[in-house]
């Protein structure tokens, strides 16, 4: 009895100590591909299509803001309404603007009136067909025109709207600006609605219900005049708690669900289709251009040189995201200049020798100031905290709360550096550029320069799209080549769908496209 | 009768001997560098070299342990310091005196603990910014009331005695009464005061680092922290939360049992007191 014991105790041992070993060796094959642990799988064509069925996406807030697709600020109300709405014109997955329900518009040689024919028979959710008041209606309301309050940044610029005949709306400007297309995709509206008190569109879904805090209901559209839905039927079910979300994707509740961490695919295992995509903004360690030492270019570059940013994207997300080199990311592939990109590559040598030349040869201390409740940005401070030890700099990462980030960073400009992701409120370039010309308003890295100044000038006054775009690209390379920030990533989304569900598309901007998505046999 | 052994205070002190030892150990030596990271070595499980496994980062999770149970355990020292030291002089003072300003100082006192500690050192915090000097004085000024409170009530007591009446009519000067002759009989209260003052102050600081209030990330390891970043990682690689939360558990249960423990003792003593003068 007693050598029983002592044998099941020592073979008990043994087992321990080789499930200790197995697991340490095993740890590190699996960490070196990250595919091996979430599946990636491209939509199957061999799985057959169902058409119908009822989706349910789990998403993490409510449309708390407003239903008011011309008053709504936030991005995950965007991401809904995106559905339920749509513009004269829309995006399409490639960051073009396709019409929608303008069949075709022209935009005069002045770059200043914009001329739309209405597509026929686009048809509103409550029956009613979309007429040249309703457009009218919709883009008054948005610039205000009638009550003086703009409703969306921007359109203050619109200057008068006609409909010279039963097709065709005029808008014109009060100076040219060709990128105003963009801001045509805000949402039509029927003549006269209160969007508040009643959702009237004219996207693939139709709204049906609200509940605060607990869901949003929409139904296939079937008057749609594009490519109807395959869905028949979308519950929004809003999960705050991200763990929580995991749990109910992984147990089926859910069958959709976007913006997932690499940690939280994981968390998910096997069994689900998993999408990856970016999240359409800049991450950067944003620097405070006028701050000592960074008024010194060459500090400046010394940085970009010091910092691994293929480590940063291994640590944060098993190696996914996007490398960028200037303001402006992958997705926006008509202004992005992908030979940035490796501008500034991994060399702490020749960091070393710029700070020399620089006159800190010792290195120096600075603060990164980060905003504690984005674990990411946390994370990459810590990152870089670790790689700049190498050239000498020591970094003291400050954590604050959004709010006082805010106002302290983000309107104060009282920060020396900080990191965090900056996107588009609309698909422009500009709201990509415009940040960084000395007066603007929004430009929190103090950055100066009269060359940038005066391209910057040029391209929104240009009305040549084409040179537009190449001044665009200048603009960047002279962000780069200034190294005005120490650029990272776009960093990666990751969107997970179980029960069968295939055909979800990203956009290089901040929406959910519901409609192409179908549940396959 | 045979005084049975005091198994709380034995287990207590010797658990805490033990962490403390290696804390201190972890002061001069870890077995990696805790901040030195890797991408090779990411969230590898406990094995035989890193024997708590490895974090997101590829750190050492036994050697961040070390040094965060270090920084934990020095904030809570510092903190139960100011505490424990204008406490007693707080309620040393209204406790031996009495009167008015007893009256106003205790409620004042009322005031602060009516408001849960932590909640206090949020507000304070969001308001000074983050950092290990002010966790530890804003901790110490909280703690002032329940030490205040305590010994305010002991002398109190005391005052009345026959031997601080005695010390009185031969003319000592009452600084020499209170800590000379009436500290050193409340002790044990204090001492168990402290040992639960020690617990309070490690909860604190995990809490709020935890919550991203505390330690900056750039300073050192703290158990808080670690708890923090291995919060998305539960399920995927749960050793890192276990060891943080192990860690803080074990430092703990060791100040628990001692406070246990001298509370134990004093019970005993008094008990055995009354029952020789009953003898007699």
């Amino acid at each position: 009895m007693r050598h029983l014991r002592k044998i099941l105790a020592l073979s008990l041992a043994i087992l321990m100590l080789s499930a200790a070993l197995s697991a340490c060796s095993g740890g590190k094959t699996n960490e070196a591909s990250p595919q091996s642990t979430a599946e990636t799988t491209q939509p199957q064509v061999s799985a057959e299509p169902v058409i119908g069925g009822e989706l349910t996406v789990g998403i993490a807030q409510d449309l708390d803001d407003t239903l008011d697709p011309q008053k709504m600020v936030s991005a995950g109300t965007r991401e809904v309404l995106f559905n339920v709405y749509e513009g004269l014109v829309k995006p399409d997955t490639k960051g073009n603007l396709i019409p929608a329900v303008a069949s075709d518009y022209k935009i005069s040689d002045t770059g200043d009136t914009f001329t739309f024919t209405l597509r026929d028979s686009v048809k509103f959710h409550n029956g009613n067909v979309v007429t040249v008041k309703d457009v009218v209606y919709s883009i008054k309301r948005a610039a205000g025109l009638d009550t003086g309050e703009t409703l969306i940044d921007g359109f203050d610029a619109v200057k008068s709207v006609e409909a010279p005949d039963e097709k065709t709306v005029v808008v014109t400007l009060k100076e040219p600006n060709i990128e105003f297309l963009a801001l045509f995709t805000a949402a039509i509206i029927p003549d006269g609605n209160d969007p508040t008190k009643e959702t009237v569109g004219t996207g693939p879904f139709k709204f049906i219900s609200r509940s605060p805090q607990e869901n949003i209901v929409l139904e296939n559209f079937s008057d749609y005049w594009g490519t109807p839905a395959n869905v028949d039927k979308v519950t929004y079910k809003i999960i705050d708690n991200a763990e929580t979300l995991v749990m109910s994707l992984k147990s089926g509740a859910v069958d959709l669900v976007a913006h997932l961490t690499s940690a939280q695919v994981k968390e998910l295992g096997e069994g689900f289709t998993i999408m990856e995509g970016t999240m359409n903004l800049v991450q950067a360690v944003y620097i405070n251009n006028t701050k000592e030492p960074f008024n010194n270019v060459k500090v400046r570059q010394a940085l970009s040189y010091a910092i691994d940013r293929g480590a940063i994207m291994d640590y944060l997300a098993d190696g996914r995201g996007a490398l960028v080199g200037s303001s402006m990311y992958p997705a926006f592939q008509k202004y992005f200049k992908p030979e940035l990109v490796d501008y500034y590559t991994y060399d702490t040598e020749k960091a070393k020798q710029l700070l020399r030349d620089a006159g800190y040869p010792d290195g120096f201390e600075m603060s990164i100031t980060v905003p504690s409740n984005y674990q990411p940005h946390v994370d990459t401070a810590q990152v870089i905290a670790e790689q700049l030890k190498a050239i000498g700099v020591t970094v003291n990462i400050d954590l604050v709360d959004w709010g006082t980030w805010l106002s302290k960073v983000y309107q104060g400009r009282d920060y020396q550096s900080t990191v965090i992701g900056v996107d588009a409120s609309m698909m422009t370039a500009r709201a990509m550029l415009e940040r960084f010309s000395s007066d603007s308003g929004s430009n929190f890295t103090n950055f100066s320069d009269p060359e940038y100044d005066k391209v910057f000038k040029e391209a929104i006054a240009s009305t040549d799209d084409e040179k537009q775009v190449e001044l665009y690209k200048q603009l960047q390379t002279i962000l780069t080549e200034d190294a005005a920030n120490l650029y990272i990533q776009d960093m990666c989304d990751l969107v997970a769908m179980g029960n069968g569900l295939q055909g979800y598309e990203f956009y290089p901007i901040y929406v959910m496209d519901l409609s192409k998505v179908y549940f396959t046999k | 009768m045979r005084k049975s052994p005091n198994y709380n205070l034995i287990a207590g002190c010797s658990l805490t001997a033990v962490t403390v030892s290696v804390i201190v150990l972890g002061f001069f030596w870890t077995p990696f560098d805790p901040d030195a990271m890797s991408p090779i070595k990411k969230s590898i499980g406990p094995c035989l070299s890193h024997f708590l496994g490895t974090d997101n980062f590829g750190r050492d999770i036994l050697s961040r342990v070390m040094e965060g149970a270090g920084t934990t355990l020095s904030i809570a020292f510092f903190a139960v310091s100011i505490g424990a030291t204008f406490g007693t002089l707080i309620g040393g003072l209204t406790g031996y005196f009495g009167g008015v300003a007893d009256e106003i100082v205790m409620r004042i006192n009322d005031a602060v603990t009516a408001f849960p500690s932590i909640l206090l050192a949020l507000v304070v915090v969001s308001i000074t910014g983050t950092g290990k000097e002010i966790i530890i004085i804003v901790l110490g000024i909280l703690f002032i009331p329940s030490f205040a409170r305590v010994v305010r009530g002991e002398f109190a007591k005391q005052r009345n005695m026959d031997y601080v009446r005695n010390a009185k009519l031969m003319g000592v000067r009452h600084t020499r009464i209170m800590f000379v002759h009436i500290l050193p009989n409340i002790g044990p209260v204090l001492l168990s005061s402290i040992a639960i003052g020690f617990n309070n102050a490690v909860l604190a600081e995990a809490s709020m680092s935890f919550l991203g209030v505390g330690i900056k990330p750039s300073e050192s390891a703290s158990l808080g922290r670690i708890l923090l970043e291995s919060q998305s990682y539960l399920f995927s690689a749960p050793w890192q939360a276990l060891s943080a939360g192990c860690a803080i558990s074990i430092l703990i249960l060791g100040f628990a049992l001692i406070s246990e423990g001298l509370g134990y003792r004093r019970v005993w003593r008094t008990a055995t007191k009354r029952r020789r003068k009953v003898d007699a």
